[in-house]
């Protein structure tokens, strides 16, 4: 069942101003308005508004000069959505469950439940006289889908109860033929479309061939850009989700008292008591209480509330009556209180602390997995990672990093009789090296401004370039392990001969420090 | 272990045998606390009480020999406390960008076979995120050891943050090893301070030429439980073998040549790879 508040904003200021339709206030023409960019724009009209020329959607100003007369009033869209959604379950008297359907309907599934109400028509004129009662102007369809429903209740004609109900055995495409495109909830570009394409009526649709209509709307994805689903959600062939209204009821508990209390050591324990009911209560919820209300009924009909917002929600029952007890100094208990009701009016969800294991997690260190967390968390995902072999003969890319705690492809290992430096500087610095002849060993090279004399070499271990990953030019690498005058060991590479024709001569680098 | 128990007989020998070597005249550390014994260092003291969890090496930036002593100090640890466990843990190798930029970065290849897969860098960006990653390591009980670089002397890195990583390290067990590129000695916490550099390597038995099984001059300068002194440190594959520095390189030498004859790389990487082996 699709009900349709045809005038929910209009209607609510009426309740607001305390008129009928058409009385009071509402005799005159008023607008209301929303300030926009380009000035305030309409967004409803009273009867009398839109008898003057007033409609929504159009500016002000234009109003204005069609009736300068003209009242204005500020609409509130937020305070309507917070109406609809009270009104959603309230609704709910209709079906089991109910949906917004913004910005000015609700959707109720009654299933199988007409017959509660003396069947289908019976039950609309309920919906009427019970919306009427409130003062709210409604339209109401039942159908088979939520589209069909909501199709009838914007767009149906509206002679009679038995026009705003489609049947499930009826011929929907048929009943419905006769409705304009824009009852398929469709975006206001996608029906400048259709307007152009000269579809006016559902019918026209299935006249037109689905393929043709396919091939003009295909990759719109969206239900609300796509008149073809939006049309098999009419008819059934599609899914529909829509999203229900649940109610969340705040945590209360309450206390009726046998004898009436007067004095105060008796309060502050039923206080406890209460707050260890809270406390319970809010634990099966999983949430924490921001703000409390207590409230005492006195014998003679007053009620005393205090109330108490916290800076964190909490479930300590200790902690709140130690911050109500100050609270509770200058309660005057006249002939006695005889109950006491504490309802946390704003709750938050507080996950269930288990106080004995975080307490052994401070006392025996953090699992592996947590650390690697904060340490993520700070630091950025890159930077924590593990060394992992690749398959590379060219010494930089022989190693890569992967996250941590993901498991170690298999590779090649290295030869062990290839000994690799323990660091490797993130880019080879280049060095100048002194040697007795070109392609022989270096007898002294200088480095970050030092003199390192070669007293011990081990080489040439020669790596020649990746052909499949370098360009052709790439020269081969000549790597020496070296020990200098003070025992530091260092892996140095000549880049290239000196006779390969890639380059002149060849230089010298320091990639890696031996330990 | 054999070795091991030879290479320290060796060196209880050699105090014995350079009895006017100054170190073995009690120190102001020693003096101050009358009435205790202060204990000598030497390797596997990690397994008893006198285990030092917040070490720092000052070592130069132009070397890996500050890396590579922290190395076989924790795997000195670690063999004596992970000897009868199961699991092997993870160990964390945290970096500041100036670290990284002196002196690289770890080299899965080149690292000791023990903690190849094990290693966890970080890359941290400031000495602040250092810290932090520190001290989150060794909050966490899954982790062998927490290895810091940090170059310099920070501001970052003050009496107060290096109290709170002894503090981290003491309560929970995890022992810190905080390289210190090109600093100077300043104030700060730390259990046990050494400076370290390269020393000559041990001449391999084949290739003579050729550089051999590093070793590291160790000056341990400042210590909470330990006199100063200084060793010449050398991983010899099970354990950590020190000596002392002036007790004569030809005897020790050939003596430690006798203990433990290096067939250099060839004999290692046949018994590890050779096709025979298999």
């Amino acid at each position: 069942m699709a009900i349709w508040l045809v005038q929910l904003a209009l209607d609510r200021w009426r309740h607001s101003e305390q008129c009928q339709r058409g009385e009071g206030a509402d005799s005159q023409p008023l607008v209301l308005i929303t300030e926009t960019a380009h000035g305030p724009r309409v967004d409803a009209a009273n009867d009398a508004g839109r008898e003057a020329g007033a409609e929504s959607g159009m500016m002000l100003a234009d109003a204005r000069t069609l009736c300068p007369r003209l009242k204005v009033a500020p609409s509130d869209p937020a305070g309507d959505l917070a109406f609809l959604e009270r009104l959603a379950l309230w609704a709910q008297r209709w079906g089991p469950w109910s949906a917004i359907d913004a910005p000015d309907g609700l959707l109720v599934d009654v299933t199988a439940v007409a017959h509660l109400f003396g069947g289908e028509e019976r039950l609309l004129e309920d919906v009427h006289t019970r919306f009427a009662a409130q003062g709210l102007t409604v339209r109401a369809a039942i159908a088979p889908t939520a589209g069909a429903a909501w199709a009838l209740s914007h767009y149906g004609a509206d002679n009679g109860p038995a026009s705003a109900i489609l049947a499930p055995d009826d011929d929907g495409a048929a009943r419905l033929a006769s409705l304009p495109v824009a009852a398929l909830r469709l975006d206001a570009d996608v029906l400048l479309v259709l307007r152009r394409l000269g579809l006016k009526q559902l019918g026209d649709m299935a006249q037109l061939g689905r393929d043709a209509v396919q091939r003009r709307f295909r990759g719109r994805r969206a239900p609300s850009a796509n008149p073809l689903m939006r049309m098999d959600q009419l008819l059934g062939r599609l899914p529909e989700p829509l999203l229900p209204v649940v109610a969340v009821e705040a945590p209360l508990v309450q206390r009726r008292l046998m004898e009436p209390i007067r004095h105060r050591s008796l309060l502050d324990q039923v206080l406890a008591d209460l707050a260890d009911d809270m406390v319970r209560e809010l634990e099966g919820r999983g949430e924490g209480a921001r703000r409390l209300e207590l409230g005492m009924w006195r014998v003679d009909g007053e009620v005393v509330l205090r109330r108490l917002e916290l800076a964190a929600s909490t479930r300590d029952a200790a902690h709140i009556c130690r911050l109500f007890s100050a609270r509770l100094d200058d309660v005057d208990a006249g002939f006695g209180i005889e109950m006491l009701r504490l309802r946390a009016s704003w709750s938050e969800p507080l996950v269930l602390a288990q106080a004995e294991l975080d307490a052994a997690a401070e006392e025996h260190g953090t699992s592996l997995a947590a650390c690697i967390d904060r340490l993520t968390v700070r630091l950025g995902a890159r930077a924590v990672r593990r060394p992992v072999p690749r398959a590379s003969h060219v010494p930089e890319r022989a190693q890569g990093w992967q996250p941590p705690l993901e498991p170690e492809q298999d590779s090649q290992h290295l030869f062990d009789f290839h000994s690799r430096p323990l660091k490797i500087l993130e880019r080879p610095e280049k060095i100048a090296v002194l040697y007795a002849s070109p392609d022989g060993y270096p007898r002294r090279f200088r480095w970050r401004g030092d003199v390192h004399e070669v007293v011990r070499v081990e080489g040439p271990e020669r790596i020649a370039p990746e052909w499949w990953r370098e360009k052709g030019s790439a020269r081969l690498r000549d790597y020496y392990r070296i020990e200098d005058g003070a025992g530091r060991r260092y892996w140095i590479y000549r880049a290239g001969l000196a006779d390969d024709g890639r380059g002149g001569m060849p230089d010298w680098f320091l990639q890696g420090m031996f330990g | 272990m054999g070795i091991a128990k030879e290479s320290r007989l060796e060196h209880k020998k050699n105090i014995g045998a350079d009895s006017m070597d100054l170190s073995v005249f009690p120190k102001a550390a020693q003096l101050v606390l009358p009435g205790q014994h202060v204990p000598r260092w030497q390797p596997g003291l990690a397994r008893g009480k006198a285990r030092q969890l917040h070490n720092e090496l000052f070592a130069s930036a132009d070397e890996a020999a500050g890396a590579a002593c922290a190395l076989a100090l924790a795997l000195d640890g670690m063999r004596h406390t992970e000897m009868d466990r199961l699991e092997e843990k993870s160990v964390l190798w945290v970096q500041d960008a100036a670290s990284r930029r002196k002196t690289g970065v770890p080299y899965r290849p080149g690292l000791p076979r023990e903690l190849r897969h094990r290693v966890i860098h970080v890359a941290a960006a400031k000495v602040e995120d250092a810290l932090f990653a520190l001290e989150e390591g060794m909050r966490c009980r899954d982790l062998a050891c927490v290895i810091g670089e940090v170059a310099g002397n920070p501001q970052a890195l003050d009496l107060t943050a290096s109290r709170r990583l002894s503090l981290a390290a003491e309560k929970y067990g995890v022992p810190l090893f905080l390289i210190r590129h090109d600093a100077a000695r300043d104030t700060n916490s730390a259990r046990m301070r050494w400076q370290v550099r390269s020393a000559p390597s041990l001449q391999p038995r084949w290739n003579t030429l050729a550089p051999g099984q590093p070793r590291w001059h160790a000056e341990l300068f400042r210590a909470r439980s330990h006199a100063p002194g200084e060793w010449i440190l050398r991983d010899d594959g099970s354990s950590l073998a020190a000596e002392r520095p002036g007790a004569g390189t030809a005897s020790a030498q050939t003596g430690e040549q006798a203990a433990t004859p290096d067939h250099g790389d060839l004999a290692g990487a046949a018994g590890a790879g050779s096709l025979a082996a298999l």
